[in-house]
């Protein structure tokens, strides 16, 4: 660090407590000091995400925004390496013009918030792990992960993996760190992997009300080797005006025939290939007698954004919940919620978002105790507006939580990173 | 080989030998404690077979509830003990120290459940890589990752070490794989990480485990996830004039946006051997041989291999052979496969090596090697996963001459430093181990491998499981072992490795 620099670091570090380092140098620096002086911080990025996780009140904030752009993008090595909160966006526009993409399908959460895309850094898809509608096909957040870089609360600069796919030297961190929250490391680099985008996309659409067909639908799907890309259940709108009704508007496509509930799945490809698996599945599925319809490449792409944007949940006042569960136990999920509720399924029955309207901490402790029983988890991404915090955020059993709270103190000794944010005492 | 430093020797433990003999007696059965030297002796090496030490004792356990009593009782009284499941690791990770119990999981071999609604099967760890595919090939499932060792190697190991398989630039290694484990931790805990749900919440511990090496705990149950087989397989066989043309081609073929399910190079020397060993037909004229296959819906395979036959042509290829039936296909596969007992008939002895480099590095990294296998006068042949950049030189010498040996590894340890030096890592499949140990600060330094071990004692404070692993005991780059094969005389020479 340059006299210049080390001056006006330590001019922002006393003067606010906003502490927002331009290096990875810098970072260590500052939580060096923070580790000295025993000062917790928040760590946030564009802040796209930080509503999740519990409400901190931190002694600074360390704020990694300026560490943002590509490191090194080698297309014909499936590689892209950033500084950690360098935009998703951006990232997406770079390997967008060697015809790749993260294949993990990044979720834009700006939409439940404010309406708009707001997609946020790369730091904060690693920290939080919620992958889009192609999961149950090409992996998760984590599985994207190659290597990353990034200051432990000690202040030390750490390293694990690299940029190639095949490693196993030594612990595999970048799986412990995505989706940590931000409680183990401030991260300051990563590499992610990417792949080639598919030449076209279709999209099947299956107009169905019954939930017992639904769920074998799911089921048959992830038993067809006709290699689908994401599957959706999109179910209607409870008619309850605490819901927004913009079900609708929201997929107002020219061929999709908007009346009722229906599943959509999608198929990626050569156009050859596409069509002919359409006829395929046709038959595998048994779906002759079905009320179809079907998006070209153009409505498919939108129809996918749509859904990864939860734009189903666009600016809702109301607690939105993130379950994952076996498969197999989409039917009696799907039972449960009945009608009242507003929800759709991804991942090919296996992920519901869900509106929740009551969440007196009865009525949530019940759910969560049933989702739990079906070996599931829940996770509550948003309070409803203007209601008393939510007590668990996310699910844990007391052996992981005693476990987690070992990996918490190897890594952050002192609590100094988000403490609090995914569990107490973490 | 080079003296091994193992971990100080506990004189009281073994002065207790008989103690420790008559408490894993009530632990479990009788039969399940072996102590006499006939019986302990299978158990002294795994296929990294250079290194041999027999253990204190050997224990075979065969619940999960004598595991944690067992690991209890070991945390308690501060005895060492070392996880096996099938022996067939090659980088020495299961190779006993005298003063451990050896702790044997080749009880575990059943599958609990098949389960189609979930596309996953829960297996114990003994289980074989290879078996869960058959226990579901019936409907048109498997198991994506294949190490070339499957028809052996036990899933536990497969989690310890992440392997990873021919296939792996497209569907993953071990870690992509997996759904959950059962893991006993050393003070006894037993805990579930992940079950039939994809991704967990709060820390992924399951993928900190997995590739751990039985550092962290001992797995006691695993669930994978089962895919559906594709509908078409097929293949390429490509020469090429000049390794150059042969890397050109593979990156052209990535950054075309193919990615094939696998795609494997080899050099002259081993097209040579292969096909004078098994006349698998290869272009014997070709400076190097690729193998690309592809699998997907018919159309979509039909199509692919028609344009990776183009960009062979683009790229000067000299021959090319495209499979039309399983038959055909299979045969190209039959030289590569048989790489390692290939090399085993040219010389007494071979080391295999196991670096990752990115893949527009190839040419650079073989003629590295060449000028390398100049420089210490030992011929070398190679073998390269292309897909994923995992390269595999196999170099070939004579044990018995004392300076071929100490050349062979000093040989071995420049390449894996070249590796590292090209961007990329010291192990892609095999595990660091006892082999690799040394090499660690070739990649990573003192504070990333505090960090490390920072996570190992915060899960096994007393640093008794598994030690002496993956983590430097001389604290300084030594060269160690690699794969050492003395005279056909590998454990395991049946099964292809690659």
């Amino acid at each position: 660090m340059s006299i210049e620099v080390r001056k006006n670091f330590q001019i922002s570090q006393d003067s606010d407590y906003i502490l927002k380092p331009d290096s990875e140098e810098e970072v260590s620096i500052i939580v060096k000091d923070l580790y000295e002086k025993n000062l917790p911080a928040e760590i946030i990025g564009s802040k796209s995400k930080n509503f999740i996780g519990n409400k901190l009140q931190c002694a600074k904030i360390l704020d990694l925004s300026q560490l943002s752009g590509v490191v090194e993008y080698l297309p014909e090595e499936l590689y892209i390496k950033v500084k950690a909160c360098t935009p998703i966006a951006e990232i997406e526009e770079i390997i967008k013009k060697n015809n790749q993409q993260l294949a993990f399908e990044p979720i834009d959460f700006g939409y439940i918030i404010s309406s708009k895309s707001n997609k946020g850094t790369a730091a904060g898809y690693l920290s939080c792990n919620f992958s889009g509608s192609r999961r149950f096909k090409s992996g998760s957040v984590r599985d994207h992960v190659l290597g990353f870089r990034a200051i432990n609360g000690k202040g030390d600069i750490i390293k694990s993996g690299g940029t190639v796919v095949k490693n196993v030297t030594g612990y595999d961190l970048s799986k412990l760190v995505t989706g940590s929250f931000g409680t183990l490391v401030a991260l300051t680099e990563i590499t992610f992997k990417v792949l080639p985008t598919k030449d076209s996309s279709s999209t099947l659409v299956i107009h169905e009300e019954d939930k017992e067909e639904i769920a074998k639908l799911f089921n048959n799907i992830q038993s067809s080797s006709n290699e689908i890309s994401g599957s959706v259940y999109v179910p209607k709108e409870p008619i309850d005006k605490k819901y927004v009704q913009n079900r609708e508007k929201i997929f107002k496509f020219n061929d999709l025939k908007n009346e009722g509930s229906f599943l959509a799945m999608r198929m990626e490809g050569s156009k050859k290939s596409i069509d002919e698996r359409i006829r395929d599945l046709t038959i595998e599925l048994n779906l002759k007698s079905k009320k179809k319809s079907f998006l070209d490449v153009h409505q498919s792409v939108l129809f996918w954004e749509k859904i990864n944007n939860l734009e189903i949940f666009s600016n809702t006042q109301n607690c939105l919940a993130r379950v994952v569960i076996p498969p197999s136990k989409c039917i009696d999920l799907m039972k449960y919620l009945g009608s009242e509720y507003k929800y759709y399924i991804d991942w090919c029955g296996s992920l519901f978002w869900i509106e929740i309207l009551d969440t007196s901490e009865e009525k949530l402790s019940t759910f969560k105790d049933y989702i739990i029983k079906m070996t599931g988890y829940l996770t509550i991404i948003k309070n409803s507006e203007n209601s008393i915090p939510i007590k668990d955020i996310f699910t844990i059993n007391e052996t992981r939580l005693h476990l987690s709270k070992k990996i918490k103190e190897s890594f952050d000794p002192k609590r100094i990173f988000n403490p609090g944010k995914m569990y107490r005492n973490i | 080989m080079s003296e091994l430093v193992l971990p100080k020797v506990d004189e009281s433990t073994i002065l207790n030998r008989n103690k420790i003999v008559s408490k894993l007696k009530k632990i479990t059965k009788l039969e399940n404690v072996l102590d006499h030297n006939d019986e302990i002796k299978p158990y002294e090496t795994d296929a990294l077979s250079a290194y041999k030490q027999k253990p204190l004792v050997v224990v075979l356990p065969e619940n999960t509830q004598e595991v944690s009593k067992i690991l209890k009782y070991c945390n308690e009284e501060k005895i060492k003990i070392i996880p096996r499941g099938a022996g067939t690791g090659l980088s020495g990770g299961a190779l006993p120290l005298q003063d451990a119990i050896l702790l044997g999981l080749g009880k575990f071999n059943k599958i609990l459940e098949i389960d189609f609604d979930n596309k996953c099967v829960t297996a114990q760890p003994g289980v074989t890589n290879l078996s869960i595919t058959h226990a579901v090939q019936h409907r048109g499932f498997y198991y994506a990752p294949d190490p070339s060792s499957q028809l052996a190697c036990s899933i536990g190991g497969n989690v310890a070490e992440n392997s990873g398989g021919v296939h792996s630039l497209k569907y993953g290694t071990t870690t992509n794989n997996i759904l959950g484990v059962e893991l006993v931790l050393m003070d006894g805990t037993i805990c579930r990480l992940g079950g039939k749900t994809l991704d967990q919440e709060g820390y992924d511990l399951l993928g900190l485990v997995c590739g751990s090496e039985g550092l962290l705990g001992v797995i006691t149950e695993v669930t994978v996830k089962i895919l559906k087989k594709p509908q078409t397989v097929r293949a390429a066989l490509i020469g090429f004039p000049s390794i150059e043309d042969g890397g050109n081609c593979v990156t052209d073929i990535i950054s075309r946006g193919i990615v094939p399910a696998g795609m494997e190079i080899m050099d002259k020397a081993l097209i040579e051997a292969t096909d004078n060993f098994c006349k698998a037909g290869y272009p014997r004229d070709a400076e190097t041989l690729l193998i690309v296959e592809l699998d997907g819906t018919k159309s979509e395979v039909d199509e692919l291999i028609k344009n990776v036959s183009e960009i062979a042509k683009r790229n000067n290829s000299s021959s090319i052979k495209l499979s039309n039936n399983e038959k055909e296909r299979l045969s190209f596969w039959a030289g590569r496969k048989a790489a390692f007992p290939a090399c085993g008939a040219m010389a007494p002895d071979y080391y295999c090596m196991d670096g990752t480099i990115p893949r527009g590095k190839l040419s650079e990294a073989l003629k590295e090697i060449k000028r390398l296998s100049k420089k210490y006068n030992l011929p070398v042949a190679n073998a390269f996963h292309a897909g994923d950049g995992n390269l595999h030189p196999l170099i070939m010498f004579d044990g018995n001459n004392k300076d071929q040996l100490k050349r062979t590894e000093e040989f071995g340890a420049e390449i894996l430093k070249y590796c590292v030096k090209l961007g990329g890592v010291l192990t892609g499949e095999h595990g660091v181990g006892i082999e690799k140990r040394e090499l660690m600060c070739e990649m990573f330094n003192d504070n990333d491998i505090q960090q490390q071990l920072k996570i190992k004692k915060s899960l096994d404070e007393k640093n008794l499981l598994n030690p002496g692993k993956v983590y430097p005991i001389l604290r300084k780059c030594a060269e160690e072992g690699r794969i050492h094969v003395h005279r056909g005389e590998e454990k395991f020479p049946d099964l292809p490795r690659f």
